[in-house]
């Protein structure tokens, strides 16, 4: 009991960027929660949810957020922490330089607080058909298999979550431009490299080669930089870049 | 038929002019032929630092002996740079810098090369200006270039303005072809992308280099030419 008492007399200070609603304006509100060994900017955000009290100890509405495996798989609760956009579960407040700055990915569209909305990266999925058609009216049977050195690579491609952390690092993803975004690039080099999804590869580079697809990029590389599943961005860009290129001169060629 | 063909032509021209095509042709003339001819540029130049004004002169001549010159200008030169232009000054518009919240390297060097492509476009338009144009408009003769640089990197200002001029479209040639090569799906691994890297930013200090000799040199005396034209230039410029 002692040891409690010691703890909650140290205080974590927050300042968070706050958004009632999508047009409103944002405002910034700071707050001072009790330090818990392990927290983390959900629990601490928890914290101020239980106790909606601001640094001035005016009571407010609690900070709106978004989350659900609270360990970094399912890309929910992206935020931007000390400017650097990333996984609110994955933020360990021992780890944080104080006071924590919390804002919301401002790529996205604000939905209230730090929840956004990352509509557009499910959509972008769904133009550049990230999915492997074997549905149909009867069974095709097996389709062939995968060497097992391409799987390792192509596995770490799996593990994107749809973060839009990439999105956000982005110099080319802003409201100038409809650029596609890393992560879908990236998408299309894996279901490209799958033996099945092989047989629709150039839909895909299709979608890909439309307004907003893979001439967006600019190269900064910040997003391999940031992604945190450690997705090598970069090298599926290069690799798409290649592929629309030979499928552009095939096109031409008539081959 | 024919709807089909012209909904065909339009989608094509649509699609040519927003997206992705129109995007590789920036790429492409960025290297062919603009950064071939600048390699040339910075040759022709440098022959002014090794062997004075009869070297450089015989560099000037040896272009322009070229059989259809003027065409090999437009096509080859002043068409691509102002498609490359205009589209680059386009592309820097899109561009929502975040070098302060990402102070990376290559973020870095994405900003330089969206920064010195603007400052290219300004410097190549007065450099043209001062150079080409007045041949054109019959105020200097190709063999008085060497004497026009004399006059304009004597006054320090304006040496001032060509150093930053030469190195800023010296680093935005070298890290172009360095992004080129990403782009066309060269450099794909992390590896080639820095091996690449290393040899571009070589190429960078050395054809700044190049240049910076060559401006040194137009300023030597030989380079000095005293007659009535100088005095309209300098009218031009005052
Ligand atoms: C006249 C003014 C110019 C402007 C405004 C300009 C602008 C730009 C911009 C913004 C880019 C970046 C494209 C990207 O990374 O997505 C670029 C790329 C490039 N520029 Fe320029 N540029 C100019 C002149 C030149 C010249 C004279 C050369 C030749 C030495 C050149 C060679 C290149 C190359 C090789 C690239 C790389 C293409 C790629 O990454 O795909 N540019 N330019
Ligand atoms: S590629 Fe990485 S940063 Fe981008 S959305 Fe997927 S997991 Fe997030
Ligand atoms: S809650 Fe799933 S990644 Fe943070």
């Amino acid at each position: 009991m002692a040891e409690t008492t010691a703890s909650q007399k140290k205080l974590v200070k927050f300042i968070i960027t706050r958004q009632d609603s999508p047009d409103s304006a944002s405002y910034v509100e700071e707050f001072e929660i009790p330090y818990r060994p392990g927290m983390n900017v959900i629990s601490s955000l928890m914290e101020i949810q239980r106790n909606p009290v601001n640094v001035k100890g005016e009571s407010i509405a609690p900070v709106c957020w978004e989350s659900n495996c609270l360990e970094e798989v399912c890309g929910a609760c992206s935020m931007v922490i000390n400017g650097k956009p990333r996984q609110a579960c994955a933020a360990l407040i021992d780890n944080l330089e104080q006071p924590v700055r919390v804002q919301p990915m401002k790529t996205f569209p604000v939905v209230r607080d730090l929840v956004i909305d990352r509509s557009r990266m499910f959509n972008a999925l769904k133009r550049v058909k990230a999915w492997i058609p074997i549905d149909g009216t009867y069974d095709l049977g097996p389709g062939p298999r995968m060497p097992e050195k391409k799987r390792q690579w192509a596995y770490e491609l799996s593990k994107c979550m749809t973060c839009g952390v990439c999105l956000e690092a982005c110099p080319n993803v802003n409201d100038k431009t409809d650029f596609i975004g890393p992560a879908a690039l990236s998408q299309v080099r894996l279901f490209n490299a799958h033996p099945t999804g092989e047989m629709n590869a150039d839909e895909r580079l299709d979608a890909l080669m439309q307004d907003g697809g893979i001439e967006g990029c600019g190269n900064s590389q910040n997003c391999v930089r940031s992604c945190p599943k450690g997705i090598p961005l970069t090298t599926s860009i290069a690799e798409i870049n290649k592929q629309t290129t030979k499928h552009m001169f095939k096109q031409w060629l008539g081959v | 038929m024919l709807i089909f063909e012209n909904v065909v032509y339009e989608k094509g021209v649509r699609q040519f002019m927003k997206g992705y095509y129109a995007r590789k042709l920036h790429s492409l003339l960025g290297v062919i032929p603009l950064a071939l001819f600048f390699i040339e540029h910075a040759l022709t130049n440098f022959g002014a630092f090794e062997g004075g004004p009869s070297r450089f002169n015989a560099g000037v001549k040896l272009l322009n002996d070229l059989p259809l010159v003027l065409v090999l200008e437009v096509v080859l030169i002043y068409l691509p740079l102002l498609y490359h232009g205009v589209y680059g000054l386009y592309i820097a518009y899109q561009a929502k810098p975040n070098n302060g919240r990402f102070g990376y390297e290559r973020n870095l060097r994405y900003l330089l090369q969206r920064v010195t492509g603007v400052i290219t476009f300004v410097y190549v338009i007065w450099h043209v200006y001062e150079t080409r144009i007045q041949v054109a408009l019959g105020n200097v003769t190709h063999e008085q270039l060497g004497s026009v640089m004399h006059d304009i990197v004597t006054q320090p200002v304006l040496f001032t303005l060509y150093l930053i001029g030469v190195i800023s479209a010296s680093f935005h040639f070298a890290n172009g072809i360095w992004s080129f090569l990403v782009s066309w799906g060269i450099t794909v691994g992390p590896r080639a992308q820095r091996v690449s890297s290393y040899i571009c930013m070589t190429l960078f200090v050395l054809v700044s280099i190049m240049f910076v000799l060559s401006l040194i040199a137009f300023r030597r005396v030989e380079f000095q030419e005293a007659s009535v034209w100088i005095d309209t230039v300098k009218s031009v410029l005052s």
